[in-house]
């Protein structure tokens, strides 16, 4: 390997960027495989928040409440009480989010396995939820810290799994209230209503295949998409403020929790990809997720996604082809698919570069700058607002884009410079904008920015030009 | 008026002919000319917004769907504009909106990110072209006249290519210290990737300096931003526009409601602000592809085939109409048993809207813009 800037590589094309005080690494690929079994799934930072089920009843409440706002408004009284329990249930649902994305950048700061950092915001991202529904808003946080996170060192089948079945994903893409129109609750609900259609929803089905097993365009029909949305009927979330979820009973202790309901199941077998799946209710989704994880497409799909994100936005063949037996080798095995990326030459090319996103950009602006954390967290949610890339909210199931054409426009780039100038300003004084460039672009500091930065007229305009520099804006 | 596939075919001659204007076979100089194109990213419903009412079969699929679209304005006997867009009616009325339906881009498959690469990208396929449409544009426009502006905080793709467009959406940031903005610039010269893109940045900070931020939270101020960066001599002649949040598979009235009354007040405050200039001003509304004729079971639509697009502007003197070949919604009418049976083309409906706003050759817009067109 012994590129080049394999120092700079290490830490900011695999990792989140150098903080000062940092060792340089006698071996990048060392350094990189060791995070592979040193991360951490379950840090303080993230146990400390509040569970699935707290903030299920969070949930419940300000859903109840503004039920009964909306029928007090009807009736005309009682109504500036309730708007207030509104709007405070609304306030602590909204706490849960800013607090989680709190959690996230406190991770990103601080964290000694930044490689496997990334690894949790890439997954997370390619299996994208967005933040725009209150359902989604409140469990976003939950869903990348219990469903993403725990899972990113297995098989690709059990992260697939848990993402696409956490109550978040349900919720987003309308899984939660898809019914079988032959279930049994579909079959009541025609007799009583002939005219209203049982109510199937493809969503979730058709972004599994597009999104995030085999790839648009690939091998899959319409028909496949509608025959695996009749296969995912009966999964849905425990909710007692409404839905198909609000049976109560067995499921009493199960609030925000995922459930399979056979009332709402579709009957019979299914035949999607060829294959025929029989109806054994739970299994039957479980069987078809299983063979889409291990699926060739899906190993072409995964390949090419993974060599995009760290290498280049058009990634070497070579590379995707490496990565692609790997995921067919090994059945889908994801620490197997990173050892074959840390340890293939083509990883290791200083150009072309990765164009940085905002999160990237911002994580290790911070980094290099040695801040361990922000004086409230709601200030990392406006910061993410601002530079375009709200946490956890990219407003489609393909999430956030990979590449830099996406990033690398006039405003957004004004955006950093104006975020650079405020930061830089705020360094302390026994901050030495040189040291802290050496550290930051260690073997990668162009001439030209070191120039930059030795005749800038103060130490905060030199900070903010080595931020700006296009070293730093790339990784 | 509804006007028959008689009258108006494929995108070939319908349009210009509608509106009264003989194309000219060469770009005029200098035009005063501004064209808007708001994208309506995530299949908007096109049965829901100029809603087919007098089609027999409309009710019965839409069932839960049709509440309130009583109070919507008529825009004939056979269609009725969704209620949220009073303003965008009133406009109509005095013959400065109109509509074409059933209309649907090459693509027929069901993805929204394949088909907003083909609205934008104007090819034939998906990814097959890496430069929008909108961009090929400019380069027909005089030398003087290609600035091209996106109100987002990067440039889609229908604007990307090789003529140098900037991007515009507001933030909160202070303005940056002006000498270090000159030493980035310094940094940043002889970079590939960044250096046009700042010099874009540079020209709209100018551009921008004096309208507070704030303005953009809702269609209206984003309409009052769009018109701020239109009106200036030497502002924005070609602009895009995002709105997202149309792929309305549950509860699509709430969700229709709002991003409709946003449109509708971005339409309506555009125009206000533009004053003088909206009579050179031209406003496309359209999406990558319809939604299902049936409501679904969560009170929504899925992703369907045709749908609806305006134009709006003070020179189209002979609007007020809806043009389409109207295909039916009996069962058997339908795409695939379930959409919108597509029957004109939303490339040609460009072409047409574009030759008669600009007087252009008809011929040679196709070809620039629309080269994998049949």
């Amino acid at each position: 390997m012994a590129s080049q800037r394999s120092n700079y590589l290490a830490q900011n094309r695999f990792g989140l960027g150098i903080r000062p005080g940092e060792r340089s690494i006698d071996n990048p690929q060392r350094w990189l495989e060791g995070q592979l079994r040193g991360f951490d799934p379950n840090p303080r930072a993230i146990s400390r928040l509040p569970g699935r089920r707290a903030i299920a009843e969070e949930l419940i409440e300000f859903r109840m409440k503004s039920r009964a706002l909306r029928q007090s408004k009807a009736m005309d009284d009682g109504q500036s009480q309730n708007q207030k329990t509104v709007k405070q249930a609304r306030r602590s649902i909204r706490q849960n989010y800013i607090d989680a994305a709190g959690a996230r950048f406190d991770l990103a700061l601080n964290s000694r396995t930044p490689f496997a950092e990334r690894l949790t915001h890439f997954w997370s991202n390619h299996f994208a939820i967005s933040a725009d529904k209150s359902r989604v808003f409140a469990f976003a946080g939950d869903y990348e810290f219990r469903a993403i996170r725990p899972n990113i060192m297995g098989k690709f089948g059990d992260l697939l799994s848990a993402a696409v079945l956490h109550p978040a994903m349900l919720f987003y893409l309308d899984q939660h209230t898809s019914l079988g129109p032959n279930s049994p609750t579909g079959t009541r609900a025609r007799r009583r209503n002939p005219n209203r259609k049982a109510g199937l929803n493809e969503n979730l089905a058709r972004e599994i295949l597009e999104l995030h097993t085999l790839g648009v365009r690939s091998v899959y029909t319409q028909a496949d998409v509608l025959a695996f949305a009749k296969a995912l009927t009966g999964w849905t979330v425990v909710d007692r403020s409404g839905g198909p979820g609000r049976r109560r009973g067995e499921y009493a202790n199960a609030e925000g929790e995922t459930r399979f309901l056979m009332a709402l199941h579709e009957p019979g077998s299914q035949q999607i990809l060829g294959r025929s799946y029989g109806s054994d209710g739970a299994a039957q989704s479980k069987a078809v997720l299983a063979d889409l994880a291990v699926h060739p497409a899906t190993a072409k799909f995964i390949a090419t996604k993974l060599a995009r994100h760290f290498v280049a936005d058009t990634p070497p063949a070579s590379l995707v082809t490496k990565l692609e037996q790997t995921f067919l080798e090994t059945g889908g095995d994801l620490s197997s698919l990173y050892r074959t990326l840390i340890t293939a030459p083509e990883s290791w090319q200083a150009q072309p570069a990765k164009f940085k996103t905002p999160w990237d950009w911002t994580v290790s602006t911070y980094r290099a700058l040695g801040t361990t954390n922000l004086p409230e967290n709601r200030r990392a949610v406006q910061l993410f607002d601002q530079l375009g890339q709200p946490i956890w909210r990219p407003g489609s199931p393909a999430g956030f884009a990979d590449q830099a054409q996406d990033w690398a426009s006039p405003d957004a780039l004004m955006r950093r410079v104006k975020l650079a100038d405020r930061l830089a300003s705020q360094i302390s004084d026994d901050q030495i904008p040189l040291e802290l460039a050496q550290t930051a672009l260690s073997d990668a500091l162009a001439p030209a920015t070191r120039q930059a930065i030795v005749t800038a007229d103060s130490p905060g305009q030199a900070v903010a030009l080595l931020l700006v520099s296009p070293e730093f804006m790339r990784r | 008026m509804t006007i028959s596939r008689r009258q108006f075919t494929t995108g070939a001659v319908g349009l210009s002919a509608a509106l009264g204007l003989p194309p000219i076979a060469h770009a005029a100089a200098n035009t005063p000319k501004r064209f808007v194109f708001v994208i309506q990213r995530g299949a908007a419903d096109g049965l829901a917004i100029v809603a087919p009412t007098g089609d027999p079969s409309y009710a019965s699929l839409r069932g839960p769907l049709l509440k309130d679209l009583d109070k919507g304005a008529k825009l004939n006997s056979f269609f009725t504009l969704h209620p949220a867009m009073r303003k965008t009616a009133a406009l109509y009325g005095q013959g400065e909106a109109m509509f074409s339906h059933a209309l649907a881009s090459t693509y027929r498959e069901r993805s929204h990110f394949d088909g907003q690469n083909i609205l934008e990208s104007g090819g034939g396929k998906p990814y097959a072209r890496k430069d929008g449409w909108i961009n090929r544009f400019l380069k027909l426009l005089p030398a003087n006249e290609r600035q091209g502006l996106a109100l987002a905080s990067s440039i889609p793709l229908a604007m990307r290519g090789k003529t140098p467009v900037t991007s515009f959406a507001p933030t909160r940031l202070p303005d940056a210290n002006q000498d270090l903005i000159e030493r980035v610039t310094g940094l940043y010269a002889g970079d590939p990737l960044l250096d046009p893109v700042w010099q874009n940045a540079l020209k709209t900070q100018m551009l921008v300096s004096d309208i507070p931020s704030r303005n953009a939270a809702r269609g209206a101020n984003v309409g009052l931003l769009a018109a701020n960066l239109l009106k200036p001599a030497d502002g924005a002649r070609v602009m895009m526009i995002e709105t997202g949040g149309w792929d309305t598979h549950s509860q699509q009235i709430n969700r229709l409601n709002n991003h409709l009354t946003a449109l509708d007040a971005l339409i309506f405050t555009l125009r206000r602000e533009l004053g003088p200039v909206w009579k050179d001003t031209l406003v496309l509304v359209a999406t990558e592809f319809g939604r299902t004729a049936r409501v679904n079971g969560t009170r929504g639509t899925d992703h369907g085939t045709a749908s609806a697009a305006m134009l709006l502007g003070g020179s189209l003197n002979k609007a007020g109409r809806v043009l389409t070949d109207w295909p039916g919604l009996r069962a058997a009418d339908l795409y695939q048993g379930r959409d919108l049976q597509p029957t004109s083309s939303l490339e040609g409906f460009i072409i047409d809207a574009l030759s008669a706003h600009y007087r252009m050759d008809n011929g040679k817009l196709r070809r620039t813009l629309f080269p994998d067109f049949v």
